[in-house]
């Protein structure tokens, strides 16, 4: 098979085929830069917050009847409300521990500042997010301590509804306790909060756990902060780990012992997520619907374009095939095999496909560059291009067999034929 | 002439059946494609008070300073809230023609019945300004009075929802509830008020939530009673003292505010004073840093702050990219299919037909496919519709709806479309030769 008798079909064709060598290298540039879309939000899907997330379930509520003030008394009052509701959740024979939460990985409702090493530091170091809880926190949420210890009951304060910003004594991840000393000798340091003169002690280090945030602060996703604050509030969250296969059945004995003890709380599931019982699976899945149905969105047009691609090939080389009818048949009559006619069709959608694709890599690479100027994506691996290449060559040969194998049983009699 | 072409297009179109559904496929998954993910676009990123909003303002002072930025960030953009000591001033001033501080709350409200059990509602404390800012409109009542904010009166506004949960949906106004822990008498009822989006305050929506503002309270009487924040707060130093009263002290940011500003005059003056402001704080020695303030107008600010969701734009750009492979592809096949009749061509030319006839023949034939695709387009775009809430957040996918305009749009674009494409065939079509389609024969 010899380049010159294709190129020199194919200039009888201009107009089709840039049109489809134009087809193919758009439909590269797009599926290319869609199935990085995809690859990206599958990758951000699948990261592990650093919890043991079976078995875990949430409870957010409000209570009504309990005292709004910031006065000791106030503080006092609610404060044992709190105590007592976490005191019948532990006594639930289907819960293995409970804790009260400020937020949890996910939950896109955060408290978030600067970490310091230096009193009234100007610009902070790192950033952090800011999760309080008592004692059973790190049980409750399965999060793996690799160095120091958790917070001793003693440590726990209760004394503020807006958490107390700089106790003496914080927990954080493996991350941030690198990012702020990176000789990895964290454990025992000083740091300050928000800018703050108070001095703050690293006590211990978690292997891992993830900010409430989706979508922003990713520059900080993994720099989260343990404070041993009891978060004192009418509206309440607490993390409850059933004993392992117990989740529905100790997020209903939850549900009726809360209701039993004070009905005077809102606890019904609703307001927009935020009120109610869920299981850790419904937050996690909450947080990631959007990149889910962007990388499904994607996938689906990228279908569509790859088969419309396929299907206009089909077509219009069965045009050609038609078309040319009676030349194949001369061909044939002068000793053409089958073979070299399927092959023939083969190589010249190869051939058409191979500008295709090149145009289409560089297409591809500046459609990249546009996506990440205009919405802050990352720079696309030329892996995905390469992969993408090899998919529309593929493509084209799969779409022009059918034609190719018509064309290829084309009686060498069409030769003597006239139109 | 008109009827005849039809006839030939239909005839020929029906000659080659699999080629006229491929081409009617991608006309119609190309528009479907890009009038759903445009269907969801126009819906987040129109105008949400078009009356109004080139005489919308947001007002930022920066109470920050430069170490308030971000480390090595050459932003001097001030903070997009206002912390409450900014907000009270500037309403205390009340320079413009309407100005609202705003911030968000959420509480218990007390139902009707005793056996319902408690729901939490969120909502919005506000000036009395808001509501003839805004065009708010009620179905009864109305907003409160300044009077009212200065006693801190015990009103509030409601939504129709709310009104429907509470009241049954009859003329509240005088009716009393309870919100937290406080009672409030209804002064208004709401007529179906969801600006999409929450344009008078993305700060602490995003413009998209899930959470309709369901009661309005005076901002003072809010304040008075520690109504609950539900919005985010930003520090850059953590508040000196404890509680709601400590953080109204501080310099931490959670207010939103806009003002009413009716001529470009008023805008100069305006922005005038926010300089002037911030330099009597530099003077008080409270900013020990040069005045570094903004006003936006409405739909700027909402460009500002991102509103459009990127996920959004990006969908859309794909979408279209889809339609342009899926015109692409149509040329090619109409390119195919009219060269294929070079021999029919050569007669009609012969027996006396224009170029111009066999031009419009083959326009006829190619809007024919697009109005086909767009039929079937539009089939799509509703199924696409129906299904977009299994791929954008909800609070966005609810807003994507068919209308009218929506339909006219689809039938225009692909028909519009597929007789742009069909073009470059048509005129290869009507530069037939004759004479030598003839003689070849």
């Amino acid at each position: 098979m010899t380049l010159p008798p294709i190129l020199a079909a194919l200039r009888k064709h201009k107009s089709g085929v840039v049109l489809i060598t134009l087809q193919i290298a758009l439909t590269l540039a797009i599926v290319c830069n869609a199935v990085f879309i995809i690859g990206q939000r599958v990758a951000t899907v699948q990261r592990p917050t650093g919890m043991d997330e079976q078995n875990l379930f949430l409870i957010q509520q409000q209570i009504v009847n309990a005292p709004t003030g910031n006065d000791a008394a106030s503080l006092e009052r609610r404060y044992a409300m709190l105590r007592s509701d976490l005191m019948t959740l532990r006594g639930l024979p289907d819960v293995a521990s409970a804790a009260p939460v400020r937020s949890l990985p996910l939950l896109q409702s955060s408290n978030n500042g600067g970490v310091g090493l230096q009193p009234n530091q100007d610009h902070s170091t790192a950033t952090t997010t800011f999760y309080g809880g008592d004692e059973d926190l790190l049980k409750t949420l399965g999060v793996r301590l690799v160095a120091g210890r958790n917070f001793t009951a003693s440590e726990i304060t209760h004394d503020d509804r807006g958490g107390d910003w700089q106790p003496p004594v914080a927990i954080v991840t493996r991350a941030l306790a690198d990012q702020l000393f990176p000789a990895g000798d964290a454990l025992g340091k000083t740091v300050y909060f928000n800018g703050g003169a108070v001095p703050t002690t690293i006590i211990g280090i978690v292997a891992r756990l993830q900010t409430p945030n989706v979508g922003w602060g990713s520059d900080y996703n993994w720099n989260s902060t343990l404070l041993p604050t009891f978060p004192n509030d009418t509206y309440t969250r607490t993390a409850v780990r059933a004993k392992p296969g117990q989740l529905d059945a100790a997020m209903r004995d939850a549900r009726q012992a809360l209701v039993a003890a004070n009905p005077q709380r809102v606890i019904r599931n609703g307001f927009a997520g935020f009120i109610g019982i869920y299981p850790y699976s419904d937050i996690r899945a909450r947080a990631y619907r959007a990149d889910i149905g962007m990388a499904l969105l994607m996938g689906v047009i990228c279908l569509v374009l790859l088969c419309v691609t396929g299907a206009g090939i089909v077509g219009l080389t069965s045009f050609w095939v038609g078309q040319r009818r009676r030349q194949i048949g001369i061909r044939r009559a002068l000793g053409a095999t089958r073979t070299d006619i399927l092959r023939y069709f083969q190589a010249e959608n190869l051939l058409i496909a191979g500008m295709g694709v090149a145009l289409g890599a560089a297409l591809a690479v500046g459609l990249n560059l546009w996506l990440m100027q205009q919405f802050a994506m990352d720079r696309m691996s030329l892996l995905y291009v390469l992969a993408g290449v090899v998919a529309l060559l593929a493509l084209g040969q799969g779409a022009v067999l059918a034609p190719a194998l018509r064309a290829s049983r084309v009686s060498p009699v069409e030769a003597t034929r006239s139109v | 002439m008109f009827g005849y072409y039809l006839d030939l297009a239909l005839r020929s179109l029906k000659r080659n059946k699999a080629l006229t559904a491929l081409m009617v496929l991608t006309v119609g998954f190309g528009v479907a494609a890009s009038m759903t993910t445009w269907s969801v676009f126009r819906a987040v990123s129109g105008d949400p008070i078009p009356q109004k909003s080139a005489r919308l303002f947001v007002p930022q002072i920066d109470n920050w300073g430069p170490t308030g930025h971000e480390p090595g960030s050459n932003s001097t953009e001030p903070p997009s809230a206002m912390s409450y000591t900014d907000a009270v001033a500037l309403m205390r001033a009340h320079r413009a023609k309407y100005q609202s501080a705003m911030y968000q709350i959420a509480d218990s409200v007390a139902p009707k019945a005793a056996n319902q059990s408690l729901t939490l509602i969120a909502g919005e404390a506000v000036g009395s300004e808001f509501f003839p800012m805004l065009d708010v409109p009620f179905a009864y009542g109305g907003g409160w009075s300044g009077a009212e904010d200065a006693n801190r009166a015990q009103v509030a506004v409601i939504s129709s929802q709310l009104n429907g949960m509470l009241f049954g949906g009859a003329d509240s106004v005088g009716r009393m509830l309870t919100f937290g822990h406080h009672d409030y008498r209804v002064v208004g009822v709401t007529d179906d008020w969801h600006p999409h989006p929450v344009f008078y305050d993305v700060v602490n929506t995003g413009g998209f939530t899930p959470l309709a503002a369901d009661i309005f309270l005076p901002f003072d009487t809010a304040i008075a009673n520690d109504a609950n924040i539900n919005g985010s707060t930003n520090c850059n130093q953590p508040p000196a003292e404890s509680g709601f009263k400590g953080l109204q002290k501080s310099e931490c940011v959670w207010i939103s505010f806009m003002v009413q500003l009716d001529d470009a005059a008023a805008v100069r003056d305006y922005h005038q004073f926010l300089v002037n402001y911030s330099l009597e704080q530099q003077r008080a020695g409270r900013f020990n840093w040069p005045p570094e303030v903004r006003l936006r107008g409405l739909m700027a600010w909402l460009a500002e702050r991102h509103v459009v969701p990127s996920d959004t734009k990006v969908s859309l750009y794909v979408a279209v990219g889809l339609l342009l492979v899926c015109l692409v592809n149509v040329m090619g096949l109409l390119l195919a299919k009219f060269m294929r009749r070079s021999g029919e061509i050569g007669v009609r030319r012969a027996l006396g037909a224009s170029r111009g006839e066999i031009y419009l023949q083959f326009l006829v034939e190619a809007g024919m496919v697009g109005l086909a695709g767009g039929v079937l387009g539009l089939a799509l775009t509703w199924l696409g519709i129906a299904g977009v809430g299994w791929v954008m957040p909800p609070e966005i996918a609810a807003l994507a709806h068919m209308d009218v305009s929506l339909l006219a749009t689809t039938l225009i674009v692909a028909i519009v479309a597929t007789m742009l494409a069909g073009l470059y065939p048509t005129l290869r079509a009507s530069a037939v030769q004759p004479a030598w389609q003839l003689k070849s024969n």
